[in-house]
């Protein structure tokens, strides 16, 4: 596993990563001691801060907020180039001037999620009572509890009512979320490739990679910042399992078959001699540069936990009771992480309660990660909803 | 992948049109009052839908195809993938105030229990489809000794999405039998103009190209 570690970027440095975990490179929002964040697990976290971007400009009336949820290994670096690795933002093909989420007319938030590494609070913070990074002294943290966070951030910008919650994945779990938690906040909601609670294969792919870096020996019980290590091979393993499961086989196979890594012939060792497995080993090897092992096992067990069904006696329908929100659901033919069942599912429900629902599948080889690539049917759509929540809500 | 402005093909139905509509849709349209919500059963592109939201009518789809879909989402329409055999169950009763099944019922597997949950769902149901008993239909089967085609139902019998065809006194009889309430019936002539409402049923199933018909719960109460 050695080799895990050769192709990582050697300009990205532990101490860079712990810097930006309490000093980001982005707006920040801190909440004292006297506005706790009241978590789900019972304890009131404070105090704490939460790392943002905003792109484009707030209108007068203050009408014309987006609310971008980002998923589990992404941030708030929407599109800017990101701090740590120098990149191009996460969705720049979605957010920009012309672009379906046009910065040009609306005025567009995404927030580091709580129990994050970029910025917002969470296990690579330092904890005020020690002096030291929380490790896992952090409380465990739910989705319910970011979108708190994120609602105390609107609350802090003046924003009352937004226009649209966008998210995929786990951003699609915050959107629902929203809806559920403030429906009288959310104007509109484009959950993607998501579902209202964490599938037991979901859970399972999960567990798998927690257990790879708690098995790595620089683990150390989480507390791997007093030693000067981070569990790379562990966190590296999580990533490339998480990593699969975002693929699709088709979406594998078109893009590297059985074909071989700089060589005609296999090497008869572990080497990685085919394609896919250099790709996964660089996902994996990038991945840990960027990204806290600790981070990655509050997010995950976030998700695990999602359920908003149980939160309303186990009746989905119930959590949307007289919405008015309006929803647009997406979902893609290959996802099978989340697949387009567990969409019409909400689907269902949403119906059950009169919401305002579109929903469209879209067809695609790409798998999960399809929402945030060069999916031209799912931007017209996207723009499209947009103009028309945008249209009902009066802006121009 | 991109969204392509071209109709869909509906299921081998090519209708007149005033201007920009469809004869069927106008008429439809005009039974519906202004702030009516509406669901729309098998909507195709959502040119009806669009046409009813121009109306500040609270329009909805449910689409079988997924092209159609997604066509009418990039349109800013409220519309979901769906089945109407199986997927108009998951609706509460009197979510709606009118639902509309237009020019679909004949491709349904279930059309007796599509029409009732039609009248569960909504207050109100407004149906139209193509009438079996048009008098073109009725010379081609006797005359010709094959299954009609027409302008309008140009599919051939083994690749027509149309399964369950009726007349205008099938479809009557079909709501005395689960007592459904006619409040409006209108019959369209080949060239979409009303055939004239004093002339008797036999004329209408006689002349009538298709059938628009605005129904109610009648005995059950509204």
């Amino acid at each position: 596993m050695t080799h895990l570690q050769s192709v990582s970027n050697p300009s990205i440095h532990s101490e860079d990563r712990a810097h930006e975990a309490d000093h980001p490179s982005s707006l920040l929002a801190k909440f004292g001691t006297d506005q706790p964040l009241k978590l789900d697990c019972g304890i009131d976290l404070a105090p704490f801060q939460i790392a943002y971007q905003t792109y484009g400009e707030l209108n007068a009336d203050r009408s014309n907020a987006i609310l971008i949820c980002h998923a589990l290994t992404l941030d708030q670096h929407v599109a800017n180039v990101h701090p740590l690795t120098g990149k191009p933002g996460w969705w720049e093909i979605m957010v920009g001037p012309g672009r379906p989420l046009d910065t040009d007319r609306y005025f567009i938030i995404c927030s580091n999620v709580i129990g994050g590494c970029m910025g917002s609070t969470g296990p690579a913070s330092t904890n005020p009572a020690t002096g030291k990074a929380w490790g896992l002294d952090f409380p465990l943290i739910t989705i319910p509890d970011m979108v708190r966070a994120q609602a105390m951030l609107l609350d802090r910008l003046g924003i009352e009512t937004l226009l649209c919650v966008i998210g995929g994945s786990m951003g699609g779990m915050q959107v629902l979320q929203w809806t559920a938690a403030y429906p009288e906040r959310v104007f509109s909601a484009l959950p993607v490739a998501c579902s209202t609670r964490h599938s037991a294969q979901n859970i399972a792919f999960h567990e798998l990679g927690r257990q790879a870096v708690m098995a790595d020996p620089d683990w150390h019980h989480g507390r791997y910042f007093e030693r000067d290590t981070h569990p790379h091979r562990g966190l590296a393993v999580a990533r490339m399992a998480g990593h699969i499961t975002y693929l699709s086989d088709a979406a594998l196979h078109r893009k590297f078959g059985r074909r071989m890594q700089d060589r005609e012939l296999p090497t008869f060792s572990f080497d990685a001699d085919f394609q896919v497995e250099s790709y996964l080993r660089y996902q994996g090897s990038s991945f840990v540069e960027r990204f806290d092992a600790n981070s990655y096992l509050y997010l995950t067990r976030a998700m695990d936990y999602f359920d908003i069904a149980a939160d309303h006696d186990g009746v989905l329908a119930e959590a949307f009771r007289g919405i008015k929100t309006r929803f647009c659901v997406v979902s893609f033919t290959s996802d099978w992480l989340f697949p387009t069942s567990e969409s019409r599912a909400l689907v269902h429900a949403l119906n059950a309660s009169s919401a305002r629902v579109s929903f469209a599948e879209i067809e695609t080889d790409r798998g999960h990660d399809a929402f945030l690539l060069d999916v031209p049917e799912f931007f017209d759509i996207s723009r499209a909803f947009l103009q028309s929540a945008g249209k009902a809500r009066g802006l121009d | 992948m991109a969204l392509q402005e071209q109709t869909l093909p509906l299921g081998g139905i090519a209708p007149d049109r005033t201007g920009k509509y469809r004869t069927d849709h106008l008429l439809v349209a005009e039974m519906i009052p202004h702030g009516s919500k509406v669901l729309d059963v098998g909507c195709g592109d959502g040119e009806l839908l669009q046409l009813l939201e121009s109306r500040g009518i609270d329009g909805r789809g449910i689409e079988l195809s997924r092209e159609g879909v997604n066509r009418c989402v990039a349109r800013g329409l409220a519309v979901v993938q769906g089945d109407a055999d199986t997927d108009l169950v998951n609706y509460p009763d009197d979510a709606f105030d009118y639902v509309i099944l237009s020019q679909t019922l004949q491709a349904t597997r279930q059309p007796k229990a599509v029409l009732e949950n039609l009248l569960r769902i909504g207050r109100r149901a407004i149906v139209s489809f193509p009438n079996f008993g048009f008098w073109k239909m009725r010379l081609q089967l006797l005359v010709g000794g094959h299954m009609p085609r027409t302008e309008h139902l140009p599919a051939t019998w083994y690749d027509t999405p149309n399964i369950h065809f009726c007349t205008i006194k099938d479809f009557v009889q079909l709501c005395d039998e689960i007592n459904v309430k006619m409040e409006r019936a209108v019959a369209l002539d080949l060239y979409g103009r009303p055939v004239p409402l004093n002339l008797p049923w036999w004329v209408w199933n006689m002349f009538g190209e298709q059938g628009v018909f605005l129904l109610n719960r009648g005995g059950k109460g509204k």
